[in-house]
């Protein structure tokens, strides 16, 4: 077979004059490359660029991960390749209801296998509408506590004729000063801008022509092509996430400590510290379909300052808020809400509060399924 | 630290600067002192206490002691050049043991060398031996104690790749260091770059006993075997052809357009072979052990070792051509190792075109020497037997090279007879195959059939290659057939 020789050939014989032309021009075409990316700025095409639903299956839920190695899976920001690697991409059946179930680590399954997943066991119920069309749910939940983030994700996934959308929330997801802190949001502020209330927020700067190109966006370019290269990973094994033997538990006694993010001791919670506004935005980014907005369940302690505190991410005093002010606006403006608090014995809780078992994944989708029944159209 | 980017920079940063301004004699000085001090400061850190120190010193030790055997018969007494290396060699070795009293941001060692005294100590304790021995060394016929050192080599070797016996070594080590011997493991001895010192010190005995080896001064010989391009992943040069090179360096040009572009050009194909091919590949879509276990979809493991075997092959040639992209920027041009070995249309022209250098190692001195020898013997052996019995030792000993294990024995024993069915069938099918000639679309159409079994033969053998336990490979590949 007569295959070209090796490019160090062509510099056997090479003068100072070559070199120096074939490095002018190889500086100069990566310089023109490197304006091009930053002007045309490709990523959402290039992720849009995908084997899963082609020569992968398509992934059950978000690509995260923390250990690519171990977990056949990897965290990167570009949202088209996210969903284009979702098993949400394929055409959707005459006979499928599409329910999406969005939220942070809970709704993805932390420590969970897809099957155990809250999606997961709701599909094991076998589901139907009035109608008889199948329901189907499709996990985007993504191991982020922030609202604005649910609503960047809804944003995207409403481009794939869901008809219903299941949104567990806790309070941490609703603490303004950190809506913005993960860089999935600090890489797509333009969508994160949209939602966000205040455009003039100082973490939402313009990026810069270097940041946009190819030297910038190296790691993101070499993300989009490690997402491909994990699909086999995924394909073979159905493993997406490294779950350890022993999962280590969430605290039972607790600190005497009141505090609650920034505030050190008991305050009246408002708009100012509860993005009460963005869950609004989600589900006006919804449109007609049916939201139901869930107040996920929680590890209630009854150990050491459990009089001060439910769990090592609550006071009392705030969580009591939460809660009050949550329900208020849920009816003030006609929201579907579910308050699953408490509906979740602490036993089946695993390495923070609001990460759950398998049993404890049955018992909330045993809850969830009829009433999800019930509101999809 | 490994041959990762930063140290592939600092090697072509190096080369740049010794085209610049070295020149002669200076330039086989630099490059000799390079190749000592990057025998320390390549060896990563091991958990051994002081074991990548003494490892490294005990690799320059041994190559000093391979010089020491291999000196011509009528050689003497050691020439001004000899002293002059001898003492550069115990000079640096002393200099990498003052680390010790270097900042540990500023040691070029991987951790913090032993007191002098203990370093002293591994230098006296060889001479010690071999003063002790030499009653019995003088008496000895020379042909005896160029065996011996290779006897020597290979007993190393077989407890470096020998698990429960390195495991043995480091607890005993641990146990004098005051370290807990039940933590011992194999990764306490990752001795680095010994596998290709000792290909070249036997090369150099053996060649020595057949008086094939060129004289080689002290300052050469060591720089042949611990060369730092070539040091951790080969390829294994021949002593003859590298002093062709080393006796050129100092006329060498400067900074020539040509020698400079084309290992640069040979450095940047290796880079992308290595971390952009191989490395994409090794995430995900090569086969590892957890892979193995894992995978429940037998097309998705197909897919997975197709993976693994480019993977490899990528990953490896990748390093070798950084090495002899180095080694061209400083005026020494390593042997090929890899010539497209996965087109080849039969096994026999696979071995001739992947890791060259060990498969012509292991011809001259394992299969080339085993033959003569079965020739030799009365009854003789039928030629079949004795290609059978060659090919299968050449192979076996190509893979117990890789770790002495049942998977890397299998492994050889797979390619031994895979070259041995093609022998017997390239034998029995010459007439028909030359008359392939005249039918050029049947031609084209059995080298198609030949490269797939040939490239299909190579990938299933390396599920014997890389899975660690012979019943995770076996279960492996019969899965593989959906059993």
């Amino acid at each position: 077979m007569n295959l070209p020789p090796p490019l160090s050939d062509f510099f056997r014989a090479a003068t100072w004059r070559v070199v120096s032309r074939v490095l002018l021009k190889a500086a100069l075409i990566f310089l023109m490359l490197n304006l091009l990316l930053a002007w045309i700025f490709p990523m959402a095409a290039l992720g849009r660029v995908s084997l899963y639903n082609h020569l992968w299956p398509g992934r059950l839920r978000l690509p995260y991960g923390e250990d690519p190695a171990k977990d056949y899976n990897l965290s990167l920001y570009n949202i088209p390749a996210m969903f284009h690697s979702h098993v949400l991409m394929r055409p959707k059946a005459d006979d499928e209801s599409r329910v999406l179930v969005i939220g942070d680590s809970a709704s993805w399954g932390w420590f969970l296998q897809n099957k155990d997943t809250l999606s997961g066991r709701l599909n094991a119920g076998g589901y139907r509408t009035a109608s008889g069309k199948r329901l189907v749910f499709y996990n985007l939940g993504y191991p982020v506590m922030s609202l604005t983030k649910d609503i960047v994700l809804l944003d995207e996934a409403m481009h794939y004729q869901p008809d219903m959308v299941l949104w567990p929330v806790t309070l941490e997801s609703f603490a303004r000063a950190r809506q913005l802190d993960h860089p999935l949001l600090q890489n797509n502020l333009g969508r994160a801008r949209q939602y966000s209330m205040d455009p003039t927020d100082e973490r939402l700067p313009k990026p810069s022509i270097f940041a946009r190109s190819i030297v910038g966006q190296r790691r993101e370019l070499a993300n989009l092509m490690r997402l491909q290269t994990l699909g086999l990973a995924w394909a073979a094994t159905g493993i997406d996430q490294d779950i350890p033997a022993d999962i280590p538990l969430r605290k039972t006694d607790l600190a005497d400590d009141l505090s609650w993010k920034d505030l050190a001791k008991p305050t009246p919670l408002d708009d100012e510290l509860l993005a009460m506004d963005v869950l609004a935005a989600g589900v006006a980014r919804a449109g007609g379909i049916p939201v139901l907005i869930v107040n996920e369940p929680m590890f209630i302690s009854h150990g050491k300052n459990s009089d001060l505190r439910y769990n090592s991410f609550y006071p009392r005093w705030a969580y009591d808020q939460y809660r009050r002010l949550l329900a208020r606006a849920a009816q003030t403006n006609g929201w579907k809400y579910l308050d699953l608090w408490d509906a979740i014995p602490p036993e089946q809780f695993t390495d923070t509060p609001v990460h759950l078992t398998p049993a404890g994944e049955q018992m909330l989708a045993d809850k969830l399924g009829p009433v999800v029944q019930r509101a999809v159209r | 630290m490994g041959l990762g980017l930063e140290t592939i920079l600092i090697f072509v940063a190096f080369a740049l600067l010794y085209a610049g301004l070295a020149r002669g004699r200076a330039r086989n000085w630099l490059l000799f002192v390079a190749s000592i001090v990057a025998v320390y400061w390549l060896q990563p850190w091991l958990p051994l206490r002081y074991a990548d120190f003494i490892l490294p010193t005990l690799t320059l030790v041994l190559t000093a002691g391979g010089w020491w055997a291999t000196r011509e018969a009528g050689q003497r007494a050691l020439t001004g050049e000899d002293w002059r290396a001898l003492g550069a060699l115990l000079g640096l070795i002393l200099l990498m043991g003052m680390n010790r009293f270097l900042a540990p941001d500023w040691r070029l060692t991987p951790s913090r060398p032993p007191a002098p005294i203990i370093v002293l100590a591994v230098l006296g304790l060889p001479l010690l031996i071999v003063a002790a021995l030499r009653p019995l060394l003088r008496r000895a016929r020379r042909q005896t104690v160029l065996t011996g050192g290779i006897l020597a080599i290979v007993a190393i070797f077989a407890v470096l790749k020998t698990p429960a016996l390195s495991v043995a070594v480091a607890a005993w080590w641990r146990s004098l260091v005051g370290q807990n011997p039940s933590l011992a493991s194999p990764v306490d001895l990752r001795w680095l770059g010994f596998s290709y010192v000792s290909f070249r010190i036997i090369h150099t005995l053996r060649d020595r006993q057949t008086g094939l080896l060129p004289k080689l001064g002290l300052q050469e010989y060591v720089t042949y075997v611990i060369f730092f391009p070539a040091f951790i992943a080969g390829p294994i040069d021949r002593a003859e052809r590298f002093q062709k090179d080393w006796l050129g360096l100092a006329q060498l040009r400067g900074l020539d357009a040509a020698r400079l572009s084309e290992g640069g050009a040979r450095i940047l194909t290796g880079m992308f072979k290595k971390f952009v091919i191989a490395d994409s590949l090794a995430l995900g879509m090569a086969l590892t052990p957890d892979l193995a276990r894992q995978s429940h979809s037998t097309l998705a493991l197909w897919g997975l070792l197709y993976g693994y075997a480019f993977r490899l092959y990528f990953d490896f040639a990748g390093y070798t051509d950084i090495a002899i992209g180095v080694g061209i920027m400083l005026g020494v041009r390593l042997p090929e190792n890899f010539k497209r070995p996965y087109l080849k249309t039969n096994i026999t022209t696979f071995w001739q075109s992947w890791h060259i250098t060990l498969s012509d190692w292991a011809r001259f001195y394992i299969f080339s020497p085993l033959s003569r020898n079965l020739l030799r013997r009365k009854p003789r052996p039928s030629t079949t037997l004795i290609v059978f019995i060659g090919l299968m030792a050449t192979m076996l000993a190509i893979g117990l090279w890789h770790g002495i294990g049942w998977t890397f024995a299998i492994w050889g024993a797979w390619h031994g007879l895979g070259l041995f069915i093609h022998k017997r069938w390239s034998d029995r099918t010459r007439k028909w195959h030359r008359n392939l000639g005249k039918r050029p679309w049947r031609k084209r159409a059995w080298t198609l059939v030949a490269w797939a079994i040939t490239f299909q033969f190579v990938v299933l053998g390396w599920v014997w290659f890389m899975l660690p336990t012979p019943g995770l490979a076996a279960r492996t590949f019969l899965r593989l057939f959906g059993w």
